[in-house]
């Protein structure tokens, strides 16, 4: 097992702040493949239904 | 701050990877040979696609060949450990768990076999899970440690895409798709065992079976000749078949040629030094080969659906 060498509180406080900003792109990353998704389904759906879609029909 | 050492022993920080260690879980260089060949796969077939849905589809196999490549980052962490060319991949340096990278490969090919079956037709998406099933556990899992013939058998994960493509569009297997497959599953022989032959020692530490290290150096050189003459026969398939034109007709034997020639000059190379350049030489050549084949069956199908062709 790798030993673990205790760092100094500033360098603790650095590397939270590094952590905490590489979570906030991985965030914004997820966020953005989640909108993709939502987008991906939906324009499947409309390609799927073709020019029907856009047919109106007389009641 | 945590950290998570795995059963492995690979200590990496939880939440400390960057985006950019997880796209490269999903091996982007292997990424864009399987986009490229699916692309050709899809627009050989006879029939149209919708370019939306062909767009999708062309995700969907890209996505699902990057959750295999997790899979087996996943599984290979421990020799990628010992092998310089793979070091430096984000399990082995310490920024991404295993956990993590078996989570995206797992959702990445869940997510595309899924899509591309609502997208195009089941066939497709049959043929995309059993590719990364292939790859992640045929090859990766069982072969890749246990035969020198790994890369024989588990070339053909590799070969798939441009049969996905196909199926995307008709819905069937067809002998044409069969030999876009070919030409992919012999290529992967001479190419791999060129790479082999000049980067025995790694393969060696890492107790990975290449033939080089278990058949020695003259045997690996007879079978990529060997190969090589099957692949440049298989190549000339498609002209056969009639998918293809004038350009490909012309370009086909050309860099088969080629081929042969440098497999050639590596099986009369007895000097050490000669032999490991020229094994570099090939596995280049081996690269822009399939890249221009394929590039020629893509310009050549454009050049028949714009109308030129005769």
């Amino acid at each position: 097992m790798t030993p673990v060498v205790q760092p100094s509180s500033s360098a603790v406080a650095e590397e939270a702040e590094i952590r905490r900003r590489r979570q906030r792109r991985n965030s914004i990353a997820l966020g953005l493949v989640l909108g993709f998704l939502v987008l991906l389904f939906y324009v499947l759906t409309i390609v799927k239904m073709g020019p029907a879609v856009f047919t109106t029909r007389d009641l | 701050m945590t950290f998570i050492e795995d059963s492995n022993g690979y200590i990496a920080t939880a939440g400390g990877a960057r985006v950019e260690d997880y796209l490269a879980l999903l091996k982007p260089r292997v990424m864009s040979l399987v986009v490229f060949t699916a692309i050709t796969g899809l627009l050989l077939a006879p029939g149209g696609i919708n370019p939306v849905i062909g767009i999708i589809a062309i995700l969907c196999i890209a996505v699902g060949a990057g959750g295999s490549g997790a899979l087996n980052m996943w599984y290979d962490a421990d020799i990628d450990a010992v092998m310089s060319r793979t070091a430096n991949r984000p399990i082995p340096s310490g920024r991404v768990t295993r956990g993590e990278a078996l989570a995206v490969g797992l959702i990445c090919s869940g997510f595309s076999v899924g899509i591309l079956g609502l997208a195009t037709n089941w066939v497709a998406a049959g043929l995309l899970a059993f590719t990364i099933f292939f790859y992640a556990v045929i090859y990766t899992m069982w072969l890749k440690r246990s035969t020198p013939q790994n890369i024989v058998i588990g070339g053909a994960a590799g070969a798939f895409p441009p049969m996905i493509g196909w199926a995307a569009v008709t819905g069937d297997i067809s002998l044409a798709s069969i030999a876009l497959f070919l030409i992919i599953f012999l290529w992967t022989p001479p190419h791999f065992w060129a790479l082999a032959l000049y980067k025995q020692s790694d393969y060696g530490a890492a107790g990975v079976p290449m033939l080089p290290n278990v058949a020695g150096e003259a045997a690996t050189k007879v079978q990529i000749l060997a190969y090589s003459v099957l692949l440049v026969a298989a190549s000339f398939a498609p002209a056969f078949l009639g998918v293809t034109g004038w350009i490909y007709g012309i370009i086909a034997p050309v860099t088969g040629t080629s081929f042969l020639y440098l497999a050639w000059r590596l099986r009369r190379a007895d000097e050490p030094r000669t032999m490991k350049r020229i094994a570099r030489s090939l596995f280049a050549y081996s690269l822009s080969y399939l890249f221009v084949i394929f590039l020629a069956l893509m310009v050549d199908r454009l050049w028949q659906l714009a109308g030129w062709a005769a």
